[in-house]
This record gives C-alpha cells, structure tokens and sequence, in this order.
C-alpha cells in the first residue's frame, strides 16, 4: 500500500524530485480545472457573459497543462523504468490527466451555453434549479475526488465513486422535470435543450470525477475498480 | 464483478506463451524448511518455495541477501565450501536432493548452471559443446556432431560460429561466451537450468539476446535465474522471489510483484528506496 511521503524516499534524490513535480502539476491542474468548472457554472447561473468567454479561453491552458504533464509522465517511464507503487503512480497520474482535460472541455461548453443564455431573451426567466442542484454536488464531487488524490484517502474516494451513482439519478429525474417543461409551453424548447447540454456536461465531469476517484484507488491498493458495482467495490476495498 | 474476474483471466490465457505445456505449471523444485549454515552463521533461513516446471523463476535481492546461496543448494553447489551446513529439504521432481544416495553428479547433469562470467575451456567450439557427452564416453562423431549443431541453434548461437566451430573458443566474444556455455550446459540435456548473473558481464544487446535465449529455453527447461537487475527480472521471468538477510521475503508472480507487491520491503526494494 502506498503511504503519503513515500516518493520522498528514493536514493535517487532527482528520481524524488521528478515524481514530486509530475505530481504538482497535476494537482495544479487540478485546481484549474475545478475553478473552472465553478466559473463556467456561475457565468450560466448569473448570464455573465464576460466571465463565460473568460472560461472559453482559460481551457487553452488546461490543454497545455494535459500535454506537459502527459510529457513527465512518458519522461520518467522511459528513463527511470517505474516499477510498483511509482509505476502505479505515473500511470495514474496520465490518466487523471485526461480525465481533468475532458472536464476542461465540458467546462468550454457549458460556458458556450452560458453566452448563448445570455443572448436570449427566454431563458431570462429560467431558474435553472436542476442545473444549480446538480452542479453543487458534481463540484463537491470533483473536490473530494482530487482531495483524495492529494492526501492518497481511499475513503474519500470510495465515497466519491458512490457519490457517482447519486448523481446520475439526480441527473435522469432533471431531465424528466425538463421534457415536463418542453411539453407545457413549446416555446421553452430553445433554452431548455441548452440547460439539458448543460446538464449533460455536469453528469459527465461526475463520471470523469468517478474516474479520478478510481484512479485513486488503483494508485494506493493496486485495485482496478472500474466497472465494478458500489457493494462489490466496497467489499474489494475492504478485503484489501 | 463475476465477468470482470473472467475477462482477467481469459487475459492472462491468451498472452504469447511459449512456456511449455498450457494450463497451471507443476511443481519442479520444492524447498520444505531449508536452511543454510557456513560455519556457525546462518545463510538461509527456513525457505518455503515451489518452483514451477518449464516457468523462469527469478531470485532478486540486494548483495548478500541468500539469493546465490539458495541457487547453489539445488545443484548442491555449496557442498564444495568447508563448514557448509543445510538442513531442511529440497526435492527435485519429488526426490530429496540432499538424501545420502543421491550421486551429485548425476544430480549436476539434470540441474545445470551457468556462473556470471563465461567460463569456455580454452578449447574449440566445437569440443566445448560436446565436452559433456565425451565425459559421458559418448565419442561417436556422427552423435557429437548431430548434438553440437542442435545445443548451438537452441544457444542461439549455430548461425555466427557454424563456419568456425574448431575455432577456439577464447576467441568469441562475451555473449557470445556466455551463449556457448548455455549450449554446454544444455548439451546434456538437464532438466533444471541455473543462471546466476548470467548477463550482468555482457553488454546491453548481448544481454538481451541471453534474455531472448531464456525465452526460448523456458519451453524445454526449468529456469531459474539470480539477477541484480531488476528490469532483467521483470522481463524474463515468470515468478519472482525477493529475498532480504537470508529469508525470503515475498513470492509471486512476476506481474504482481513488480505492479503491486504485498510486502513493504519488497516495495523499497523494487522501486529503489531507502529500506
């Protein structure tokens, strides 16, 4: 099992070094990304359109942060030949590195849908209290999962995973309320389907949170939980 | 989860395995308890191991840790070094190769060993492979020459040295050394292969063509191979043992151990940290 300062033991003082930043990076992109995630949702919540095209261009440094750190990680496995937990580790980090710069680009989109709300007059009555609902506990959801990267907590990302599951009932029984909506007033339809997007987008960061939070898992118990139902990989941990 | 579990193995089946006969691998070697003494120290202690029939089985560990030690056991290498000691047993296809009527150089023809560095006689090619059928008395050309072109081809070494074979054998290169003791070794053919640090003197493209040989050895013959490097390890063989002061510490299969090892020690040990 993995341990906190682990990495800092090495002989190799510049191996220590190199995991070290390969990690902080990914940790820093980490933070990027859930701002902006938060921004994109408050410039749909408060039709701040400024703020939206803000987000727009912040996902071009998401992308280089994908590419650099995608970099260290092929850099360390072709020079230091990772093995166990350091091997764990590298891989790990590439593939939260993906999963942070997909929700990168959901962020651009729900910022896209923020400009195009803001242009239209109808959705100036929206409330969007599915949207608010679900983002709140997707954001939560993506805290944990990269908090839980952080501290290497198998808890916090078993409890993310499961968070998971909630979110997609929370997001199929929305986009009920929302049809319910298109079929009392038609002229609805327009800014409606741009919420269901946006609702879309938010379900998708929780499943790539889910993702992180698995990867977490791998990294600390060398457990590969995907696709594994919420009992089972409970039981898994626990064996563990 | 049940599919997941099938999927996994269905995996594990369906790797390139030219590892001899499909399905579980028996048990070859199979150490009870065994200790080692020199003198009044103790080099090995209480050893529990299965070795696994036509598999590479890898003992790694730092300087000192047994691993030379345990190898030389099972050809009772260490029986040449005053004050040596063992107890426990170690059954080779179920015999105790420690039993009083058990006669070593038999023993020695079915467990074979190859040491770090190449030890060719300085004599030809040619009468280094069949050396140990001329032992044997076996001094029939037609014989000889039949199983010095099959232990150089299995060598991998027939191709370079076919046009020189009453060349002498000094003159190879290193690998190439080391190749033609491979193919003395497996000249008579033995059952078990021991490899104590056969590459760590070669090159990086002569030890990859050893590791390439023991690939292909491994269909034909129980390898097992004591190694300082740990790649080497990870990319030969089948199962590895970690060994630490004389005790073994972890044994599994290689994939395992080198992703996700259950002991600390083994941990520190792989990915290079302080113990």
């Amino acid at each position: 099992m993995l341990q906190q300062d682990s990495y800092k033991q090495h002989i190799s003082a510049q191996f220590n070094a190199e995991l070290e930043s390969v990690k902080n990076h990914l940790l820093e992109m980490g933070g990027l990304v859930e701002q902006q995630i938060g921004k994109a949702v408050d410039s749909l919540l408060n039709r701040d359109s400024g703020l939206a095209e803000e987000v727009i261009a912040g996902d071009e440094q998401v992308n280089d942060f994908e590419i650099r750190i995608d970099e260290e990680c092929f850099r360390i496995l072709a020079r230091r030949q990772p093995a166990a937990s350091d091997l764990r580790l590298v891989l790990a980090i590439s593939k939260v590195t993906t999963d942070l710069e997909r929700i990168g680009d959901e962020a651009s989109k729900i910022a896209r849908q923020a400009v195009k709300a803001s242009e239209e007059a109808a959705s100036s009555s929206a409330t969007f209290t599915e949207i608010r609902h679900i983002s709140n506990h997707v954001g939560e959801m993506l805290r944990h999962a990269l908090d839980a990267f952080a501290r290497l907590d198998v808890d916090m990302a078993v409890e993310t995973v499961i968070a998971d599951r909630s979110v997609d009932s929370e997001y199929a029984t929305a986009m009920r309320s929302l049809v319910t909506f298109m079929m009392e007033d038609p002229r609805t339809i327009s800014p409606v389907l741009g919420q269901m997007w946006t609702l879309r987008s938010l379900e998708r960061v929780g499943d790539h949170a889910c993702n992180i939070a698995e990867n977490v898992i791998y990294l600390v118990r060398g457990l590969d939980v995907r696709h594994v139902e919420p009992d089972e990989l409970i039981n898994q941990v626990e064996e563990k | 989860m049940q599919t997941h579990a099938i999927d996994i193995q269905a995996l594990k089946r369906d790797q390139p395995q030219p590892s001899g006969p499909a399905g579980p691998a028996e048990t070859s070697l199979r150490m009870e308890q065994l200790n080692l003494f020199y003198n009044n120290s103790q080099a090995l202690y209480d050893i529990n191991l299965e070795i696994p029939r036509q598999r590479v089985t890898a003992f790694i560990g730092p300087s000192g840790c047994g691993k030379s030690s345990l190898l030389r056991c099972i050809n009772r290498m260490n029986d040449l070094v005053d004050g040596c000691r063992v107890d426990g047993r170690l059954l080779l296809e179920n015999e105790d190769v420690y039993d009083r009527r058990v006669d070593v150089a038999a023993l020695r023809r079915r467990v074979g060993m190859v040491f770090q560095k190449p030890n060719p006689f300085p004599k030809s090619i040619y009468e280094n492979v069949a050396y140990g059928l001329r032992i044997q008395g076996i001094n029939k050309k037609r014989v000889l020459d039949e199983v010095v072109e099959k232990s150089l081809r299995a060598a991998a070494l027939w191709e370079e040295v076919k046009d020189r074979l009453h060349e002498s054998a000094l003159g190879m290169s290193g690998g190439q050394q080391q190749r033609l003791v491979i193919a003395r070794t497996i000249a008579v053919e033995p059952e078990v292969l021991l490899l104590d640090e056969p590459a760590s003197a070669l090159d990086p493209i002569s030890t990859l063509k050893i590791e390439e040989l023991i690939y292909e050895l491994k269909s034909r013959y129980t390898i097992v191979i004591v190694t300082h490097n740990m790649q080497q390890a990870a990319r030969v063989s089948d199962m590895t043992a970690f060994m630490y002061m004389g005790k073994l510490i972890e044994y599994d299969d290689t994939d395992t151990l080198f992703t996700n090892p259950e002991q600390k020690q083994t941990e520190d040990y792989i990915t290079g940290r302080y113990g």
